[in-house]
């Protein structure tokens, strides 16, 4: 059985959760810069606010109705997800973190997961502050429409299990296909041309109409549909709003250069997917962690991040964080099972203000070019071809964030203040 | 450029103290010399459950009764259990106090350790009560 969790509004949730001044008022938060809106409060919901709408037109309109809009402050989210997803991990022993605010977990046959469930939801709460809500059901994809409905449905109490038969169905029935796991984008146009209107019908379809139209990722999600599972819980995943590279390693590695090798070829691995997406990254997390099923063994479980000035996607600035994170995160003596490396704060590459940019455009070009010709030789002559092995230096231009909250949680400077 | 540590306190480097074994100023040396331990990892020692325990700075008088002073680092545990005595942190109209949480006549009140200052009482624990203080850091320097 799988479960998935995402944490409800979540940059939102974690600002109030340090100025609780704002639980209850209408709140976003902004994108690099300032420019758009990334996050959403229910109450900013309710009055209409979408998802990326560019703060500087509606700023106007909104402030009448006293909304609260805030820069995004990566190093608060990044740390805050950790603490969520260290709480979770204690729940299974296999999960995959799907982004910053979302994770699968697995279950073996057996495990009374309704309950599992409620605790997980519970424990996340009392340790962060932050709600979850979760879906329970035989396959990944399911799962994700689980969550749907137990986000929809307060009266879940925020956990909701897949139904056997007809009440499955009927939940398929009201749900578009573009809601269905996977298929928005790239399958959603496709599915339309069949004149397939709901995802009962789109888990209906003949299997080998699927695969031929919808390829084998789109027959994979159709059989997911019907409680079969075919996508197995991923250590590599992708998503719009962070991209993960983490392993479990086969063997526990416990020599500071195999820790430092791993984590750079997980950031190697992100920042190229970073590139082929033409996205940017804002920020950097680096974890390494024990096994937590040995506890006769030291355990060990952090992460450090840090917040690039310019949002990249330079394997230079990736590569050299993540190797000096790693190197942070090393202890003599302790046996490492698993390390990863998260980008997030994810833009597109255009929209990297050029005109705010550290390095001059030339040179950035320049760099952008040799990467291009690293990323296609890597592609013809196999990944780990040409490497990088350098760090590029301090940008001097500072990003514009001026409703940034304080790092609470990160910088002994900026801690809450607790009045006595 | 500069890695921030983000655990749980962001303290960038523990301090350790190297317990090192007994010093010898003649004869044999110690047989504990052969289990000398590692440094004190104070990260180890104040933090039971890193995922639930946040670092927060006090500001004013109302807890010196215990010793909690002005510019005080708390360490709070939010997975610790609440009781009668605890010493909290609570969410009062939108900010954060420390005081001590009492039980009396089916209230629940928020105590003061300083005689000048007023117990305040908690209508809605759920929502007010964030966490659990569990040690005080003090800089005498």
């Amino acid at each position: 059985m799988i479960a998935h969790f995402d944490i409800n509004n979540c940059y939102c949730s974690i600002e109030a959760v340090f100025n609780p001044k704002l639980r209850g008022l209408p709140c976003v938060v902004l994108s690099n810069n300032d420019g758009c809106v990334v996050a959403r409060s229910p109450e900013a919901k309710a009055l209409g606010i979408a998802m990326g709408e560019p703060w500087h037109l509606i700023a106007d309109k909104h402030r009448a109705a006293n909304v609260q809009a805030l820069s995004s402050n990566y190093a608060l989210y990044g740390d805050m997800s950790r603490r969520v997803m260290d709480t979770a991990r204690t729940f299974a022993e296999r999960m995959e973190i799907y982004s910053i605010d979302e994770a699968f977990l697995d279950y073996s046959p057996g495990a009374n997961i309704d309950k599992v469930g409620r605790e997980l939801r519970a424990t996340i709460r009392r340790h962060t502050g932050l709600t979850v809500s979760v879906g329970i059901a035989p396959t990944k994809v399911l799962a994700k429409a689980s969550n749907r409905v137990s986000k929809k449905d307060p009266s879940r109490g925020g956990v909701f299990e897949w139904p056997d038969g007809g009440a499955g169905e009927q939940i398929l029935c009201k749900m578009k296909p573009s809601d269905v796991w996977g298929i928005a984008g790239r399958l959603e146009a496709r599915v339309a041309k069949l004149g397939i209107e709901d995802a009962l019908a789109l888990s209906t379809m003949p299997d080998e109409l699927a695969r031929r139209v919808l390829t084998i990722t789109g027959h994979r999600i159709v059989m997911e549909l019907r409680g079969i599972p075919c996508l197995e819980l991923e250590e590599v995943a992708s998503a719009k709003k962070s991209i993960v590279c983490s392993r479990s390693f086969g063997r526990s590695i416990e020599s500071e250069q195999e820790l430092v090798e791993a984590v750079a070829a997980y950031a190697e691995s992100v920042s190229s997917k970073l590139r082929t997406q033409k996205l940017t990254a804002e920020r950097i997390q680096v974890f390494a962690s024990t096994n937590p099923f040995k506890p006769d063994e030291e355990q060990f479980h952090d992460s450090v991040g840090y917040t690039f000035d310019t949002p990249t996607n330079l394997s230079f600035d990736l590569i050299g964080i993540a190797t000096r994170a790693a190197k942070s995160l090393y202890r003599p003596g302790v046996r490492y099972k698993r390390a990863g490396v998260m980008v997030f704060g994810l833009g597109t590459e255009n929209a990297t203000q050029l005109s705010f940019d550290s390095m001059p455009a030339p040179e950035l070009e320049r760099k952008r070019r040799l990467l291009a010709a690293v990323d296609s030789l890597n592609r013809e002559l196999g990944r780990g071809t040409v490497r990088s092995g350098s760090v590029a230096a301090d940008p001097a231009w500072k990003m514009r964030a001026k409703r940034l909250s304080p790092r609470y949680t990160t910088q002994l400077s900026d801690l809450p203040i607790a009045f006595a | 450029m500069v890695i921030e540590s983000i655990t749980a306190l962001g303290i960038e480097d523990v301090i350790q103290l190297p317990l090192a074994g007994t010093a010898v100023p003649a004869g044999f040396p110690s047989p504990a010399d052969d289990y000398l331990e590692g440094a004190i990892d104070f990260n180890k020692h104040l933090i039971r459950n890193p995922a639930s325990t946040f670092a927060l700075r006090t500001r004013g008088d109302s807890m010196r009764g215990v010793g909690i002073f002005s510019g005080d680092i708390l360490i709070v545990d939010r997975a610790e259990t609440v009781n009668d005595g605890s010493i909290v942190i609570a969410v009062v109209d939108g900010g954060f106090t420390v005081k001590r949480l009492r039980h009396r006549a089916g209230k629940t009140f928020l105590c003061p350790e300083n005689p000048e200052f007023s117990p305040i009482e908690v209508t809605s624990p759920d929502d007010q009560i964030w966490g659990v203080v569990i040690s005080s850091i003090r800089n005498h320097r």
